[in-house]
Formats: structure tokens, sequence, C-alpha cells
């Protein structure tokens, strides 16, 4: 409960995301509007659930401690099936934007790739669902308080940053296989994406016990990325040039003028 | 509001770039200037704009940019391909342009709402209740009943918005009788309270917070330079940064003033009605904002710019204004703030106890009416005094366009993020979803403009968005998102 595990806790939830948001977006300004359009359908999916959730709770039995976890767990699977539901209208969104545009401008190149938007909109939602998670935490850790004084885990703080951290990157990694899949009409892989958010959403409802809920987490967020780098265009051959700086799109890319 | 100038510019530029492309077909030889035109007018068009599509009729058809008739109807196919691809490129260009002038109102609109959350979030003076109130909002909200609140709430706002009507027609008025050096001085006194006055009791509040010791004397050469420097930048000459800065500076402090006096559910409905106004005085017939633009029309003079917030330093070299000092010929919105201000900020300062709440509420009534019509129509007619006729071909200025946006907007989108912060519950998800909102709002607004042309308010739909999503997170999103916080779950 100082600076300290403020600063630490933000920079672990949100460095990875700030770092992609500075060095890959915040130069376009195409980029940066589809970003907050993403968000903004993040919110609207979880402006949606809580509604249902809300009126469930107000006519359940309020007293009954149970009935109130199941309904809580029940307003978590939907608030999953709802943000892929909304990442789904967004694509769609997308697509009609910019055939409209193509077919507009005639040209071949269009202002900004379905690729790039997959990873831009992943990114969107990230942060906002990150947000949403972790900011009144980490606005509480900046205050006086000891954690866990009543018997709960010390780690609270520093377990939601890593989780925070995994879910920003792992919504990136669900966008762009997502919108891939979309693009190449491979609905399996949709039903993928679904069940592993589903999968990581279910995984955090042992929480006190992060061992169990961290760590899985981790391998499905490397698992999703290794996928998501090879639908986006990766390969080994590629990374392998890239790295070692001989990637000639990539020094193309970067001494284009601007 | 302001933003309708924006707009409207985008879209004269693309009409004035549609009347051209019949010339270019036309003409071969002077394919390349409609080319250079198009590219300068859509980097314009997503500048400041007009009012009115009418004007851009007036206002190339003045400048003699070219046929303003459409006639000239493409004799075969080949001119037919021509046009279109003139089109197609402005479209592609606008949309890039577009982007762009959106990321440079992002960019202040963002900053503004960061310096007055950051505020209200340690300096806790605006925060309190102290029990003042301003002369426009006379009716507690302390209330017993829910009922008497509710009552009080309206009434308040009412008067408020009253106010401001009875302000915008002031400066119609004034301005059809062509008292300008009224409309400036008023401006000019303005401006001047707020730099020197607010920003004291701002800097006072922020030393008291964190307890720093502090002199009067090195506090009023402080001030004074502030103030001095603010003055200038913003009514006469200054570097670029430093003026939107300032701008910025004083958004945020009217702001700030607005959260710390209006109560609570005068201020929801006070941002609901001013969209509702904005949205009536832009768009009806006999609206205030219509009106002023028509007699500014007619006198094909420009209309004093009120405080608006600009991307790009704008030369108004040409600017036939026999009225004003040639101090007035620069740049953006400067020198031409004081004359909306002016007549606003009248004969107030008599008024009762409050030790701020006279200046305030003379700051109020201005900043209220200021809000109205003007802005758009300002920008509107130094637009149209601005087309490329009227100077050199603006190949160069592509980049330089700026875009322009009215500080009213400003104040009232930080009012509203700032006002979820201070009294919603749910604390910052509640603040970043307001914020995304208004956002959207802004890039909604701008997207509108340019697919329908003509002049737009800028507030209704980012209130809107605001509005609902402020009420919406607060009271639905906030308990599911603190019930999964406890359990530690995530989704």
């Amino acid at each position: 409960m100082t600076a300290a595990v403020f600063f630490g806790c933000t920079f672990i939830a949100f460095g990875p995301a700030i770092a992609l948001f500075l060095f890959t977006i915040a130069r376009e300004p195409l980029r940066v509007i589809f970003l907050i359009a993403g968000a903004f359908f993040w919110l609207v999916s979880l402006l949606l659930s809580s509604l249902v959730w809300f009126i469930s709770v107000q006519i359940s039995n309020k007293e009954s401690a149970a009935q109130q976890k199941g309904l809580l767990i029940f307003g978590v699977v939907l608030s999953v099936l709802l943000q892929e539901t909304f990442r789904f209208a967004y694509y769609k969104l997308l697509k009609k934007a910019n055939e409209g545009l193509l077919t507009l401008s005639q040209e071949e190149t269009m202002p900004i790739s379905i690729r790039q938007l997959a990873y831009v909109s992943g990114l969107g939602f990230g942060f906002m669902s990150g947000a949403f998670s972790v900011v009144n935490i980490l606005a509480d850790s900046a205050g006086p308080g000891t954690v866990g004084i009543h018997g709960d885990s010390q780690h609270y703080f520093l377990s939601s940053a890593f989780m925070t951290m995994a879910i920003i990157l792992l919504h990136m990694f669900w966008g762009v296989v997502f919108f891939d899949a979309c693009e190449k009409q491979r609905w399996w892989a949709v039903g993928a994406v679904v069940i592993s958010h589903l999968l990581v959403s279910c995984l955090t409802f042992q929480n006190p016990e992060y061992v169990a809920s961290l760590v899985p987490t981790y391998v499905i967020l490397f698992l999703m990325g290794v996928w998501a780098f090879y639908s986006a265009g990766g390969s080994l051959r590629n990374l392998k040039l890239c790295l070692t700086c001989k990637d000639k799109d990539l020094l193309l890319a970067n001494h284009r003028p601007r | 509001m302001a933003n309708n100038a924006e707009d409207i510019e985008n879209n004269m530029q693309n009409q004035q770039e549609a009347n051209r492309s019949p010339d270019s077909t036309q003409k071969p030889q002077e394919t390349g200037v409609p080319r250079a035109r198009s590219r300068g007018g859509s980097a314009a068009g997503a500048g400041a704009g007009t009012g009115g599509g009418g004007d851009s009729g007036g206002g190339g058809g003045g400048n003699g940019t070219g046929p303003e008739q459409n006639g000239q109807p493409p004799a075969a196919p080949t001119p037919r391909v021509v046009e279109r691809e003139e089109e197609e490129e402005d479209e592609e260009l606008t949309l890039k342009y577009g982007a762009k002038h959106v990321i440079m109102l992002f960019v202040p609109v963002t900053l503004c709402m960061v310096v007055v959350v950051a505020t209200i979030k340690s300096v806790s003076f605006y925060t309190q209740n102290d029990g003042q109130r301003l002369i426009y909002t006379p009716f507690p909200e302390d209330t017993d009943t829910v009922g008497q609140r509710a009552l009080n709430s309206i009434l308040n706002a009412t008067i408020m918005i009253t106010v401001i009507i009875v302000m915008t027609l002031v400066l119609v008025m004034l301005y059809k009788y062509r008292c300008y050096k009224v409309i400036q001085g008023w401006l000019f006194l303005s401006s001047l309270l707020l730099l020197f006055f607010f920003s004291y009791i701002y800097l006072k509040e922020v030393f008291k917070t964190y307890n720093l010791a502090m002199d009067y004397i090195t506090l009023a050469i402080i001030i004074w330079n502030f103030g001095v420097v603010g003055m200038m930048c913003i009514h006469w000459k200054g570097p670029l940064r430093l003026q939107q800065a300032y701008l910025i500076m004083i958004s945020a402090l009217m702001a700030l003033v607005f959260i710390k006096y209006l109560p609570e559910w005068t201020a929801w409905l006070i941002l609901a009605v001013i969209s509702v106004y904005d949205l009536l005085a832009v768009l009806c017939p006999k609206g205030p904002l219509r009106i002023l633009v028509e007699t500014a029309q007619e006198r094909n003079e420009p209309i004093f710019p009120a405080l608006i917030y600009s991307s790009t330093m704008v030369w108004l070299v040409n600017m036939a204004d026999t009225d004003r000092p040639n101090r007035n010929s620069t740049e953006a919105a400067s020198p031409q703030q004081e004359p909306q201000e002016a007549p606003v900020a009248s004969p107030v300062p008599s008024s009762p106890s409050q030790d701020d709440g006279g200046f305030t509420q003379s700051w109020v009534s201005q900043q209220e009416h200021r809000l109205g019509p003007l802005q758009s129509t300002e920008e509107t007619r130094r637009e149209i005094q601005q087309m490329p006729s009227a100077r050199p071909p603006v190949e160069e200025d592509d980049e330089e366009r700026g875009v322009k946006l009215g500080l009213g907007d400003f104040i009232f989108y930080s009012m509203l993020v700032g006002k979820a912060s201070a009294t919603a519950s749910g604390d910052w998800n509640t603040t970043l979803a307001c914020f995304v909102a208004i956002l959207i709002g802004l890039c909604l607004t701008l997207l509108l403009l340019a697919i329908f042309k003509k002049a737009l308010p800028a507030l209704p739909i980012s209130i809107f968005f605001g509005l609902v999503f402020y009420f919406a997170t607060d009271n639905l999103v906030r308990p599911f998102m603190d019930k999964l916080a406890l359990h530690q779950f995530y989704i």
C-alpha cells in the first residue's frame, strides 16, 4: 500500500499494452480512432451484461449468498458471450466500412487493412477490459491500508495486476485470431476463441488460489499468442529475419518517408 | 459547437471540389490546379467550417475561384470518369485528413479532461459544498424530499437556460446594430477576469492542498506573468502551443467553476438542456445562430470569433473589415473572442455575498451565452474569408490547415467528466466510461458532418452518450464490477 505497490502494479498491468500503443498505434490517427471505437464496443457489451445481471439480482433472493454467487457466475458467462458477440458485431461494422471505402475510392490499397484492424480492435477491447478490472484496485492501492489483514491473500494487488496484463494481451490475440477466422470463414476457430475466453474467466473462479488460476491463464496466453502470430502471417522464418535485422520489408518500412 | 464550423468548411471544400470537377474536364490544362485545390480543400475541409452550406456557395462565388454554377454538364463519359476519380480521391483524402483532424481534437479534449479530473481528485475545494450558489441557480438542492429537490433543479436549469438564451439574443442584437466596440470590450474584460482571478483562486487552493507555503509577492509575480502572457497569447500573438495551452487551461478553470457551483441534479439537467438548445439553435431556421450567420452574410463581414481552440495559426490577411483594427487579422480565434464575451460579462460584479460569486456569475452568463451559436458562425465566416482564391494556392497548407473547436464544447465535456469523477461512487470506472463516450460522440459528430455536409452542433451526441454512460455505469455496471472485484472474477 505504498507508491511502490501502486506504480509496480500499474506498470505490470498496463506496461505491455501501453508500449504496444506507443510504438505501433499512437502515430496513426486512424488506428487510434478504431482503438477507441473498440473500447466503446466493449463498454456497450459490459453495459448490457450488467443490465441483465442487475435485473436478475433484483428479482432474486438477496439474502441467499449461494444464489448471489450463482447469479454472479451467470453474469460472468453472459458477459463473456456478449463480449464475443460485440467483437463479431465490430468485425461486421469494420468490414462494411472498409468495403464502402474501397468501392468509393476504387483503389487497391485501403487506408487500413483488416489485420491491422483486428490488432487494434483487440487491443481496444483489452484496454477497456483491463482498465475496468483494475483501475479501482490501483486507486485503492495508493491509499492507506494493509492487504489481507482479515486473513485474505496478501498477494491481491500483485495477482490482480498479472491477471490484468494477461487479459489485455489475450484480448489482443483473440481479436487477431477472431478476425482472421471470420475472414476465412473458419467458424471452429471462432468457437475456439469463445471457449478459451470462457475458460480464462472460469479459471478465475478459483481465485484466492492464484497458482490454479494464473498459471493456466498464462499457458493459454502463450498458446493464443503463438496462434495469433501464425494467423497474422508470421512464421519462424519471418521471426528469424526480423530478429537478425535482415527482414527487408521491415527495414524498408522503417525507412519509408512519412 | 464550433465543430459545426469545422464540418461546414469540410463540406464547403467538398462542394467546391465538386464544383471544380466539371471545370477540370473542360479545361485540361487546369487539371493541376483543381487537384491542388482538392488536396488543400480536403485538408481545409477538415478544418474549421462555416455556417451552412449556403456559405460555401457564397464564399466560393465571392472569391471568384470558379464557377459556382454546377452547370456545364459533362459532355462525354470520359470527363465523367475524370470527375469521379477526382471525387474519390477527394473522399479518400478527406478520410485521411479527417482522421488526422479528429485526433487533433481528441488530444486537447483529453488534456482538458485530464486536468479537470486530476484537480477534482486532488484538490478538495472543488468538490466541497460551501453553501454558495450562483445567482443563476438560486434554489438549493439539499431539501427534505426528493420531489422538492427535483423541482428545484428543474427551476434552476430553466433559469440558467433562459439566461443563456437572453444573452445570446442580446449579442445578436448588439451585432445587428453594430456595437462592435462594446462586444470587444466585454470580451477583453471577461478573459482578463478569468486569467487573473480564477487562476489565482486555483493556485491558492492547490497550495492549500499540498500545504506549500507561498508569500504574496511571489504569488503576485506568478499570477501577473501568467495573466499577461495569457492575454497576449489569446488576444494578440503568441506561440501556437502556448495559446493552445492557455485555452485548455481556461476551459478547465471554467469547467471547475461549474462543477463547484452547480448542484448535482441541476448540473445534469443543464447539460441535457444545453445539448437540446444547441441542437435547436443550430438547426432551426429561426435559431439565433442562423440569424447571426445570415446577418454576417448580408454584411459580408466576419462574425466575431468566440473563444475557439485552433490547432493551427490562422492568418487572416484579406479580411474585409473596416471597423476593426489590424490586430484582428491575426490568429485563430484569438482576438475575436473578446467581442463574444464582452456583452455578456456584464453588470454583475455588484452581486451578492459570495466571495467569488460576482465574477463567477458574470463568467457563467458570458460563458453560457458564448456557447451559443456564435462559435460556429465566427468560424464559418472566417473560413469563408479564407477561401483559396483570396490567397495563393493552398498546396503547401495541407498539413497546416487545422481544426477548430469552440471552448464551450471543451467546457461542457470536461464538466461532464469532472462531475462524473466527483460524484460517482463508482469512481474511476464511471469517469473512464464517460471519457470514452464523449470521444466517440465527438468522432461520430465529425463523421456525420462529413456525410451530411451541413452545420451540425457538436454538443448533443457527445453529451447524450456521456449522460447515458454516466447513469448506466454508475447504477448498473458499478455493482457488477464491485462484486467481481470482491471475488476477483475476471470477465
